[in-house]
């Protein structure tokens, strides 16, 4: 049996380099020994990846993409269909898992200077993915037919209509309706189960493809490549197989605990995950009082609305879109924002250390504050932190290159 | 790192001054505490009997099934087609109802709501606070009001059960023209705590029809919370074996 699996890898070898594409990324890809914590989202996202493609497969075959039957089958699914719950469940709660795992992947990557040289490729790639993860949430919301879904895309191509000149005929091309009907819900559908996913896995294979190429960052921000032994192997560095394999298994583990722990036991999450409103069926006679984007998308729609003021006699609302748009545009250019000469916050100066501090209070409260209904009090706050989200980027050449970095050590450190 | 999250922790103190919001979470009052308790079988039993009696006649539950409910609360099939379905509809069938929904919304201003999600879209509590507080008011069309949703078009079903409530004004009657609510003791079939008490009955059902997998979804979870734990051990230790030699 042994030998007749050996025979077969060889014949396989032959044909196709499996042994050699093991090897490249998993046996012998060195990567640094003092991986920690943070470590553990960027496999964490792939197995959410997963998790979506299964759940979502399944879901299509029970899903009615129909303005009649689009509510409806959802809860066909929910009751009727042999753990469809737990499927369903697992989706939806996957969506939200994998924007948090996304954004302390992403996060980790501010701290410790992962997109800088030579990864700046890799930090492009996986801003695309976010893209394309935003796009294929908001497709999805729309999906179920609830009210939220409903209103919650209306606000959001509605959006299109606050650019001057062509905003009208954009909204009409994206809906293909003068409203949002059934022809926007099969279209949604379309998009958000055959085209992004395809651009998503694309995106995550050039990820890996270039994280593989140049190696891994680590938290001390210390190139393994530099030092090898004789053999060329880097000196900090160990193979992903087997010591990253086993270590991951623990992290996924810890993941699931927290994950399954939603799914079973608060799949709504206290309204952030499954919204109230959206157990009503989606009526377009009937506004409802207050419209809030789930959690991840929330930041952004409280910049979007904290810029009421109409400049240049052009609604606010299109400068919203503006200022919203370069929220996301402007993380494309980071790498090239930064002119630290270190990558690590562990050896950036107290400027730096200070601006991250910011950065990500401005982050969780604007997230917060995107949740609520707005008040002029809530607005201004908003407009504050807005102020400093934008204010980390634009300042950052300036503040990475005017303060005095610590030593960086040779080798990597295990605390 | 350790003084940073501390920090940042410190740093949402003052939160919740920005939460304060003048709402109540009922309408015009807050909500009144119920707590759903779906291992209660004689309650959803009785909340069942009341949701088809009272309820149905306007309301449909057109994504639940009978056959679902009666397996679900442990009622045998034939007492659930005797009593819980007044029609020829299919033991396997959808809850709905005979109601046309163009008159309807004639005769109440609005199409009675599907109450299959209502528990889910409002919550256990708003419905337990709804079906509590309605009042006579001679100027709505039924001669009911109601303290929760202010105006609302359906009558007071369960009047014959709860007996007639009324509206007294507060200390201040232009700022708080409905304060308290009286109720006049033997109006109704049952007391007070009674109505309560099937009130309680009603929303529970509700909350359960509002997700029937809510049933077995915590029992599930156990088992597999448990499972993760007991891999966690064997992971864990194998990952330590692996990497004690690598410092």
């Amino acid at each position: 049996m042994g030998k007749m699996l050996v025979g077969l890898r060889d014949w396989v070898d032959e044909r196709l380099p499996i042994t050699k594409a093991w090897n490249t990324h998993m046996g012998q890809y060195y990567a640094p020994k003092n991986l920690n914590f943070w470590y553990f989202f960027g496999v964490l996202s792939l197995l959410v990846l997963v998790n979506q493609l299964l759940t979502g497969i399944w879901l299509t075959m029970m899903y009615v993409p129909n303005v009649e039957q689009a509510f409806a089958s959802v809860e066909y699914i929910m009751r009727d269909v042999e753990y469809g719950w737990l499927i369903r469940y697992m989706h939806s709660t996957g969506a939200s898992a994998f924007f948090a795992v996304v954004y302390l992947h992403m996060y980790r990557g501010l701290l410790y200077g992962s997109y800088q040289k030579p990864r700046e490729l890799i930090w492009v790639f996986g801003m695309l993915i976010y893209l394309a993860l935003m796009a294929e949430g908001f497709l999805g919301y729309v999906l179920p037919w609830g009210q939220m879904s409903y209103w919650g895309a209306q606000v959001i191509v509605s959006l299109f209509g606050a650019i001057p000149v062509v905003g009208d005929s954009i909204m009409e091309w994206v809906r293909g309706d003068y409203l949002i009907s059934g022809i926007t819900l099969n279209r949604f559908f379309a998009l958000h189960v055959v085209a992004v996913p395809i651009i998503l896995l694309a995106l995550v294979l050039l990820h890996i493809l270039a994280l593989h190429h140049v190696g891994s960052n680590n938290p001390d921000g210390v190139e393994i490549k530099k030092l090898k032994d004789v053999n060329g192997i880097p000196l900090d560095g160990i193979r992903f197989h087997p010591y990253y394999t086993v270590h991951d298994i623990v992290g996924v583990i810890l993941f699931l605990f927290v994950f399954c722990s939603i799914i079973f036991f608060l799949p709504e999450a206290g309204g952030y995950f499954l919204e109230h409103a959206n157990f009503e069926e989606a009526n377009p006679l009937k506004t409802p009082a207050h419209i809030a984007p789930v959690w991840y998308y929330a930041p952004f729609y409280a910049m979007l609305r904290a810029v009421t003021y109409p400049f240049f006699g052009i609604d606010a609302k299109f400068w919203g879109l503006v200022v919203m748009g370069g929220a996301v545009a402007i993380l494309f250019v980071l790498p090239w924002l930064d002119r630290s000469p270190v990558k690590s916050w562990r050896y950036k100066g107290s400027k730096s250390k200070a601006a991250i501090y910011l950065f990500t209070v401005a982050f969780l409260i604007l997230s917060y504050l995107g949740t609520l209904p707005t008040t002029p009090g809530r607005t201004t706050v908003a407009q504050i932190f807005t102020v400093v989200y934008f204010a980390f980027f634009f300042l950052m050449p300036w503040y990475t290159s005017a303060e005095k970095t610590k030593p960086v050590p040779e080798r990597v450190t295990m605390k | 790192m350790k003084k940073f999250a501390l920090a940042l922790i410190l740093s949402f103190l003052p939160l919740p001054l920005l939460a304060a919001s003048g709402e109540k979470s009922c309408g015009l009052i807050d909500c009144y505490e119920f707590k759903a308790d779906l291992s209660d079988r004689a309650s959803l039993q009785r909340g069942a009997a009341v949701f088809v009696n009272y309820c149905q006649g306007c309301h449909s539950a057109m994504y639940s099934r009978y056959e679902r409910v009666a397996t679900d609360l442990g009622i045998p099939l034939d007492l659930a087609e005797q009593n819980l379905i007044f029609d020829d509809t299919k033991i396997g069938d959808l809850m709905d109802n005979a109601m046309p929904k163009p008159l309807s919304k004639k005769w109440f201003g609005a199409t009675p709501p599907d109450l299959t999600l209502v528990a889910r879209a409002r919550g256990g509590d708003w419905l337990y606070t709804y079906l509590l507080t309605f009042y006579i008011d001679d100027k709505r069309p039924w001669g009911v009001n109601n303290r929760v949703f202010k105006d609302v078009g359906m009558p007071h079903v369960l009047l014959e059960l709860q007996g007639v409530q009324r509206c007294l004004p507060g200390e201040d009657p232009v700022r708080e023209p409905c304060a308290v609510l009286e109720h006049f003791p033997d109006s109704g079939a049952l007391t007070a705590d009674e109505y309560r008490q099937t009130i309680g009955d009603l929303t529970n059902f509700m909350v359960y029809m509002s997700e029937p997998a809510a049933l077995v979804r915590y029992r599930i979870g156990l088992y597999v919370l448990l499972f993760l734990a007991f891999f966690l051990v064997f992971a864990w230790l194998l990952n330590r074996e692996y990497w004690k030699d690598v410092h």
